[in-house]
């Protein structure tokens, strides 16, 4: 185990590094430098003067390239062009809200996912079965933006359950059940995309297990069917389930820019779209960098998770 | 390079000669014609199709022509869908913005198709450092989540227009189609066939493109379907949030930007719903093709 996640560590490395190398890349092909968006645009002109020196704006590009990285190493983002603030400030304050929409819109999906994928493996080639498939290409196949304006049109402007947006009641007091009342459309919204998809591999992979010897054996020896389901299918069955959820982060992430943009919501994704319209690059490349570092992490615990649940899987 | 040598190798290597039984694609035809889901999907693909070619016979307006007379005008004999914010009729502009959603459709996965079949033989024929470093780069832009890069990359490539979606989709959108096509032909690589082509003298290049592609290009096929859905999604929401397509050109995502106002929302449903239902309908059933592909090419295949 300690040798696969070195391993594993050491890829996940120069995937980083190449997430770095990219971003800078895009970066160098907007007006204005790379290595120049580092500077406090705050100083006075004698300091960033020093700045700029220290940073090397004349040397060749993988010299820049390198000063860059060693400043984002150091936690130096850049600076925001609309706000002059540093863009970890920025990005900072909008990643607690995106964290509650994902996270919250991902239990939603496998509170979905899991019952169903179950339910149509056990009555496979069912009209539940069939439905469930419907329902998962639906999900793949409706653009976020329109199942948000449906949603605020049926439970916000027609039933008037719901609020349209925000993040609380304005002039309310808050408190947590006006956050989950406003949290509850955005938050299904983004997670009907990958309930869809999660229930078909919940269901292939009970498919897979209720094939193996060890069910037969179960049943064979006269125990209940619910008995073998759940003990004996179940639990193998979900553990390539569960570790999926570090493979739902880009899809999330994607996600939550478009259903925060909708909702009003004060997360990264409104904040990708206020800096593409300001022109904001330092902040749009931060956002950018932090996703994938997000997605390259999130890949490697799917990993690790995996391994340490599954005894049966040996990492050489 | 002699024009001899691929001939003569793929006769000697390959020899499709046409068997008694039914061959591979005739195969997969049937099966996919059993598959009566895909088959309507198909149908229903078709019908947007003409819809889209034959747009100037269809549509009964202009679909850039104001109206002076009344905007955001609900469903009359004049515009069955009403007119939009600026007096354009929706129902001409939802039948013309079929054109730009099957052009994205189209040409940005036929780039990336290309893109990732090079880089994916390349890899997977050649191995050792050259697969190590192709397929580091594809580890890398997947990392990405696949709309925030799109966003940024637009966003840093001038003005937002039909052709600026393209091009970053069709550059952006080949790693997964590389890692395809690598793996295949890693497999295929050590397959008799190939290696009595290279023994009878075929070049690298005779082999990829002869023996190897040709035997790798089901899945991608595949995937090129169900990629076409996600790059009309994916220009939908740039189109949507004014990063895609321009108005005036219609686009059946931004013809949804209106409704970003909740009155629009709440009062004029004729301006949105629409365009909405089309994006639906049109990947959906693209989906619904490659499902049906997807099991008749590859029957082995789950999910």
């Amino acid at each position: 185990m300690a040798r696969y996640l070195v391993r594993r560590l050491l890829i996940t490395l120069p995937i980083l590094l190449g997430i770095t190398v990219l971003s800078y890349f895009i970066m160098a092909l907007t007006p204005g430098d790379p290595v120049q968006m580092l500077i406090d645009p705050q100083m006075t002109q004698a300091d960033r003067e020093i700045r700029r020196r220290a940073l090397g704006l004349d040397e060749p590009a993988y010299i820049r390239y390198l000063k860059w990285l060693n400043e984002l190493a150091h936690g130096n983002l850049g600076y925001s062009f609309s706000s002059g603030v540093p863009v970890t400030r920025r990005v900072g304050e909008r990643i607690g809200p995106t964290l509650t929409l994902t996270v919250t819109a991902l239990a939603l999906s496998y509170l979905i996912a899991l019952p169903t994928g179950i339910l149509v493996a056990v009555r496979r080639y069912s009209a539940v079965d069939y439905a469930a498939t419907l329902f998962a290409f639906l999900g793949i196949s409706l653009p976020t933006f329109f199942l948000g304006l449906v949603g605020i049109y049926v439970f916000a402007l027609r039933l008037r359950w719901l609020p349209t947006g925000g993040t609380m009641t304005l002039g309310g007091e808050g408190g947590l059940f006006d956050l989950a009342l406003h949290l509850l459309l955005p938050a299904s919204v983004l997670a009907v995309a990958g309930a869809g998809v999660l229930t078909r591999y919940v269901r292939s992979s009970m498919l897979e297990v209720l094939g193996q010897d060890y069910v037969r054996t179960a049943r064979a020896k006269g125990l209940a069917e619910l008995l073998v389901l759940r003990r004996h299918a179940l639990r193998n069955a979900l553990i390539p389930v569960i570790t999926l959820a570090g493979l739902q982060i880009p899809g999330l992430l994607a996600g939550a820019v478009i259903t925060e943009q909708i909702f009003e919501w004060p997360g990264m994704g409104r904040l990708t779209i206020e800096a593409i319209n300001q022109r904001d690059y330092p902040v749009l490349m931060g956002i950018t960098l932090i996703s994938a570092v997000l997605v390259a992490v999130g890949n490697l615990l799917a990993d690790l998770a995996y391994a340490y649940v599954d005894p049966r899987i040996h990492y050489e | 390079m002699s024009e001899a040598i691929p001939r003569r190798a793929s006769t000697l290597a390959v020899s499709p000669t046409p068997s008694p039984v039914a061959s591979f694609w005739q195969l997969a035809l049937r099966r996919f014609l059993r598959h009566r889901v895909a088959v309507a999907g198909l149908l229903v693909l078709v019908a947007i199709s003409l819809m889209a070619v034959a747009a100037p016979v269809l549509a009964p307006h202009s679909p850039t022509a104001i109206d002076a007379s009344g905007f955001q005008a609900a469903p009359s004999a004049a515009h069955p869908l009403g007119t939009d914010s600026v007096g354009r009729d929706v129902l001409s502009r939802l039948i013309y913005a079929a054109r730009v959603s099957l052009t994205v459709g189209i040409l940005a996965v036929a780039m990336y198709v290309v893109i990732g079949t090079t880089v994916g033989a390349i890899a997977g024929y050649y191995g050792g450092t050259v697969d190590l470093v192709l397929s580091r780069t594809m580890d890398v832009m997947l990392s990405f989540p696949p709309l925030i890069i799109i966003l940024f990359a637009v966003s840093v490539f001038g003005r937002p227009s039909l052709w600026n979606v393209i091009i970053v989709l069709g550059l952006l959108g080949w790693p997964p189609v590389a890692r395809l096509v690598r793996g295949q032909v890693l497999a295929l690589r050590q397959q008799e066939f190939v290696q009595a082509a290279r023994a009878v003298g075929a070049t690298d290049r005779v082999v990829m493109a002869r023996h190897l592609l040709p035997n790798a290009m089901a899945p991608v096929l595949v995937a090129a379907t169900f990629g076409t859905a996600n790059a009309i999604l994916i220009e939908a929401a740039l189109s949507f949030l004014g990063l895609g397509v321009q108005p005036p050109t219609p686009s059946w995502g931004n013809m949804l930007t209106d409704a970003q106002s909740l009155t629009v929302l709440e009062r004029m449903p004729w301006l949105w719903a629409p365009p909405g239902f089309m994006i639906l309908i049109s990947v959906l059933t693209i989906n619904f093709v490659g499902d049906g592909l997807r099991d008749a090419l590859d029957p082995g295949l789950k999910l």
